[in-house]
C-alpha cells in the first residue's frame, strides 16, 4: 500500500469492514428470494441470511480439529485483506494473491479434519482455484499492459474504461464470478442449494459459530468479486456498480437454468475459453502498444 | 441475547432421518419443501448434515439397528437442538408396536420435544409441529441444569407437547 495510512483511509477501512458484510448478506438474501421466485416458491425474507448467521453464532461449536478453526479465521482475515486492497486502491496483483491464499486457507481447513467428505470438498475447492486463478492473473497482466502499472488507483483515475479494450477478459471474469459465487454450473466445491449432496463437503465439519465465520467470509467474497467487475468501468463509478449488479442478476438466472457439471468440465471450459480469451486479449494489447 | 433468540425462531435448519419408516412420512416431509408448502419462507432449510442442523425430524419406529445411529446423530447436533417425532410410528411405534425388533418410538432412545401423530403425518401438521418446537425454543421450555455429579450442563425437557 502507498505511504502511510491517512485518517480518511482509516475511516474507509472501518466502513468497508462494517458495510461489506451488510451488502453481501443483502445480496445473498436477494439471491435466495429471486431463486425461490424462479422456482415458483414464495421464498424467505430478504434478511434471512442475517437470521441464519445470528442463529449460528448462538449455537455451540463442536471441535473436530483445532487447526480447522485457525484456517477458517485465516480464510476470513485474508478475504478482508483482499477486499481492503481493492477499497484502498492498492496493487491489483496483491489482491489476486491474497484471494488465492484465502482459497488455499479454506482448502487447508478442509484437509485438517479426517472426514472424507471434508477432503472431497477441499479437493474440489482446489480445482476451483485452479480454474479461476490463471484468469485473474491474466487480468492483472492485461491491466499492466493497458495502464503500465498494477495499481488500482490508476484504473480509477483513467478516463477510458477498461471494458472497451478488455472485453474478452470481461467475459472470462464472468466465468470467474460464477465459480467464485459457487453457482451452477460451477457449484463444485460447495453449493447454496444441494444441502444433502457431497458438494457441501468442505463445510461438513464446521458447526455453530465457525460455520457463521465461513458464511461471513463468503459475504466479503461476493462483495470482492463484484468489486473486481466494477473495476471494468470504474470512472464514473455508478456505471461500474450497475454493470456489477447486472452481472449478479445474470449469475442468478444462469444458476437456475443450468445443471451442475463435473469439476473436470469446469477446469477444461475455464482454461479453454477463459485462458484463450485472456491470452488473445493480452497479446492484442501488447501488439497495439508495440511493446514486443 | 434477544436478537439471537429471535433469529433462532426464524432460521430452523432441519435434518430428516428415517428410522426404518415405511417412507409415507418421509414423502410428506419432503412435500413440505415443494412450492405448494414452501417451508423456506419461514427460513426452514433441509440440511443433510447433523452438525449444521437445529431440528431433527425423525420418522419411523426405531429398531435395534437404527437406534445407535439415531443416538449418534443426536449427539452430533450442536446445542440448542430440538427433536420432532413425525408420524404415529415415531411417536409410539404405531402398527409396528411390540414387534420383536422394534423399540417403539423415538423417545425410547433420545428426548423428544414435539410429537406429530398421523399415518402419514400431513405436511400442515409437520409445519405446525416445527412452529411449536420453535415456540418452545424461544420461550425456553427447555431447562438447562447442571448435573451435581459430573458438573456438566444437561438438557431437560420438562414438557412434552402433543398436537
Amino acid at each position: 500500500m502507498r505511504g502511510d495510512l491517512e485518517m480518511n483511509q482509516l475511516i474507509l477501512v472501518i466502513a468497508t469492514i462494517v458495510l461489506a458484510p451488510i451488502v453481501g448478506g443483502l445480496l445473498f438474501g436477494i439471491d435466495r428470494r429471486i431463486t425461490a421466485r424462479l422456482q415458483g416458491r414464495f421464498g424467505p425474507p430478504i434478511l434471512q441470511p442475517f437470521y441464519d448467521i445470528l442463529k449460528l453464532l448462538g449455537k455451540d461449536s463442536i471441535a473436530v480439529s483445532k487447526m480447522q478453526f485457525v484456517w477458517i479465521y485465516a480464510y476470513l482475515v485474508l478475504m478482508i485483506a483482499s477486499l481492503l486492497c481493492l477499497v484502498l486502491q492498492s496493487d491489483f496483483l496483491v489482491l489476486v494473491f491474497l484471494l488465492g491464499f484465502a482459497g488455499v486457507a479454506l482448502v487447508l481447513g478442509g484437509f485438517s479434519t479426517k472426514s472424507p467428505y471434508s477432503h472431497f470438498g477441499a479437493n474440489r475447492e482446489l480445482l476451483q482455484i485452479l480454474a479461476y486463478e490463471p484468469v485473474l492473473l491474466l487480468l492483472a497482466i492485461a491491466i499492466y499492459a493497458q495502464n503500465g502499472t498494477f495499481l488500482i488507483s490508476e484504473i480509477v483515475a483513467h478516463e477510458q474504461p477498461l471494458l472497451l479494450p478488455l472485453w474478452p477478459l470481461f467475459i472470462a471474469v464472468l466465468y470467474v464470478l460464477t465459480i467464485k459465487m459457487r453457482k451452477s454450473p460451477f457449484d463444485i466445491s460447495t453449493s447454496h442449494h444441494a444441502h444433502q449432496e457431497i458438494v457441501k463437503g468442505i463445510t461438513t465439519e464446521y458447526s455453530g459459530p465457525f460455520l457463521a465465520l465461513y458464511h461471513l467470509a463468503e459475504w466479503y467474497e461476493i462483495v470482492l468479486v463484484l468489486g473486481v467487475v466494477v473495476l471494468f468501468w470504474a470512472n464514473p463509478l455508478w456505471i461500474g456498480l450497475l454493470i456489477a449488479f447486472a452481472a449478479f442478476l445474470l449469475e442468478l438466472v444462469v444458476d437456475n437454468i443450468a445443471a451442475r457439471m463435473t469439476a473436470r468440465w469446469m477446469v477444461r471450459l475455464s482454461w479453454s475459453v477463459g485462458l484463450t480469451l485472456g491470452i488473445l486479449n493480452v497479446a492484442y494489447l501488447y501488439i497495439i502498444k508495440g511493446v514486443f | 441475547m434477544g436478537l439471537i433468540k429471535k433469529s433462532r425462531a426464524k432460521s430452523p435448519w432441519i435434518m430428516h432421518f428415517d428410522n426404518s419408516s415405511c417412507n409415507g412420512c418421509d414423502i410428506e416431509v419432503l412435500a413440505c419443501l415443494t412450492p405448494l408448502y414452501d417451508v423456506e419462507r419461514f427460513g426452514i432449510v433441509n440440511m443433510g448434515n447433523p452438525k449444521h442442523a437445529d431440528v431433527l425430524l425423525i420418522t419411523g419406529p426405531v429398531n435395534m439397528r437404527t437406534a445407535r445411529v439415531l443416538k449418534n446423530l443426536y449427539e452430533q447436533v450442536a446445542n440448542p437442538k430440538m427433536v420432532i417425532a413425525v408420524g404415529t410410528c415415531a411417536s409410539s411405534g404405531g402398527v409396528f408396536h411390540n414387534c420383536y425388533n422394534v423399540l417403539g418410538g423415538v423417545d425410547k432412545v433420545i428426548p423428544v420435544d414435539v410429537y406429530i401423530p398421523g399415518c402419514a403425518a400431513r405436511p400442515e401438521a409437520i409445519i405446525d409441529g416445527v412452529v411449536m418446537a420453535l415456540q418452545s425454543l424461544t420461550e425456553q421450555r427447555h431447562l438447562w441444569v447442571t448435573c451435581p455429579h459430573c458438573q456438566t450442563e444437561h438438557e431437560v425437557t420438562d414438557q412434552r407437547w402433543r398436537i
